[in-house]
């Protein structure tokens, strides 16, 4: 049987194929969320640590990785569509790259929530100038700026394309503006955020943490998916299809 | 004269003619950096000891605002008028007229900076080697903001509320400029060998952006104006 790779490169076969995804990413998502907040809460041992133990607030983690895991994923997601989308010229993977920015802000924004709410009885403070917790901000920022210049400009074409170029000029700008506030010599800045440590986690902790950010993604999935089929509906609106489609759905 | 080297060196002469035929514009970025830069004392409080060790990031964050309101103008004139058009139009790579555009506007705001900056300092309490530092990292750092700064002011190129938006693209990707330019003042109070490494990356990022901005720019432009 030959596949036709680009079949759904159409934003006519995509709101379909969208509108069959987008539950089954819902209910993945409920179902592993719930698993692994039942998990984290219940399977996972009360305190951490030797002599200085985090106790019950160390639950956290879960939600706290996993959103930070998901902001960073998905600015290379939104990167990855913005580069399809000016090499190949596709409407889709635009409407995609808008599709995938406000769920990515909101993770990051998460992941900062979380972690000063984490930082206040484990560190004593709200917020420190670490490494880490500066380039999240920074990441938060070029979420903001995407989306504001997007938002800025009225023709969609070039709202696309000018939000596009800048999400890549984000991309490579992150490595440097990460190792320029994780500064070469440790001795001189002293970072609060431990590195990460994988490999001496807890077995349950670990598969509470790693279910959550299976939840997420499937989050994620299913508000792109819908995000993406209201900007098909928008840009789309003068098309026959679209027409026909609210027709059958007996909406409008 | 022709070739590219002809092209860039007619585009810089172009604008700075216009510019200082216009000279108000070039002060205007001056005073606002010297400005804003002796607002933080009164701010602050006076004493010489804060003030000493405030001074290399007050100014470098001053010097960062100031370049960034002078980004509006790099190519707002040329498209009201029309001329940017025809330069999309014209035989010549793009991305050399834009490297000549940025070279002038960096002659205009960013040199000048450069320059006044040991007089900022001084009033900062900085001291000798200091100084100097100060003025050699904005004369390296500077230009990163121009050519970075470039890539957002063809973004948001006749956009409403062009300016905000410009800042908000635009002062996240200075950061690294920021930390590399102030640091390196900060060190020079401690110890002049170690302004080395400081000086090295700042001049690191003016080469990657001499290479790349440029590039970007010139990409940003044909977006905004088709």
């Amino acid at each position: 049987m030959k596949f036709n790779w680009f079949r759904f490169s159409s934003p006519a076969t995509f709101y379909g194929l969208a509108g069959r995804l987008a539950p089954w990413s819902a209910a993945l998502a409920l179902l592993t969320g719930a698993l692994a907040l039942y998990w984290g809460f219940f399977e996972t041992p009360d305190r951490l640590g030797g002599s200085n133990p985090q106790k019950e607030y160390y639950r956290i983690i879960f939600i706290h990785v996993a959103s930070a895991w998901l902001s960073m994923w998905l600015y290379v997601v939104l990167a990855a569509w913005s580069a399809i989308g000016l090499v190949f010229n596709t409407r889709l993977s635009y409407m995609m790259a808008v599709s995938v920015a406000p769920t990515g802000a909101i993770f990051t924004f998460l992941a900062l929530f979380t972690g000063s709410f984490w930082g206040r009885p484990s560190w004593g403070t709200w917020w420190d100038w670490d490494p880490r917790l500066t380039s999240e901000l920074i990441l938060f920022f070029l979420y903001v700026g995407y989306l504001a210049l997007h938002s800025a400009i009225d023709d969609a074409r070039r709202a696309d394309r000018a939000s596009a170029l800048l999400a890549i000029v984000g991309l490579v700008c992150v490595p440097v503006i990460f190792w320029s506030i994780n500064c070469p010599d440790p001795n001189q800045c002293a970072a609060l955020h431990q590195r990460s440590s994988m490999s001496q986690i807890d077995g349950n902790i670990l598969f509470a943490m790693l279910t959550l950010t299976f939840s997420f993604w499937m989050y994620s999935f299913y508000t792109s998916f819908h995000r993406v089929r209201n900007i098909i509906l928008l840009r789309e609106a003068d098309t026959t299809w679209v027409n026909e489609q609210l027709a059958r759905e007996g909406g409008a | 004269m022709n070739g590219m080297l002809g092209t860039f060196v007619v585009i810089v002469r172009r604008d700075l003619t216009l510019a200082l035929r216009r000279g108000t514009d070039v002060l205007t970025t001056l005073f606002f950096f010297v400005i804003v830069a002796s607002l933080f004392p009164l701010g602050v409080g006076s004493e010489k000891e804060l003030l000493r060790f405030l001074g290399p990031g007050v100014v470098w964050v001053a010097a960062l605002l100031a370049s960034m309101l002078a980004l509006e103008r790099l190519f707002a004139s040329d498209y009201a008028d029309g001329t940017l058009e025809q330069m999309l139009l014209t035989p010549q790579p793009l991305s050399v007229l834009v490297l000549g555009k940025v070279v002038a506007h960096w002659l205009l705001t960013g040199l000048p900076l450069a320059l006044i900056a040991p007089l900022l300092g001084l009033q900062y309490g900085l001291e000798g080697a200091s100084l100097g530092v100060m003025a050699l990292a904005l004369l390296l750092g500077t230009p990163v903001l121009s050519l970075i700064g470039a890539i957002g002011a063809a973004l948001t190129l006749g956009l409403r509320g062009g300016g905000i938006l410009l800042s908000l693209l635009v002062l996240p990707l200075y950061i690294p400029v920021l930390v590399y330019g102030a640091g390196a003042v900060t060190v020079s109070a401690i110890d002049l060998a170690d302004v080395q490494p400081f000086m090295a990356l700042l001049g690191a990022f003016l080469i990657l952006a001499l290479a790349f901005a440029p590039l970007a720019t010139a990409a940003a432009l044909r977006i905004s104006v088709e």
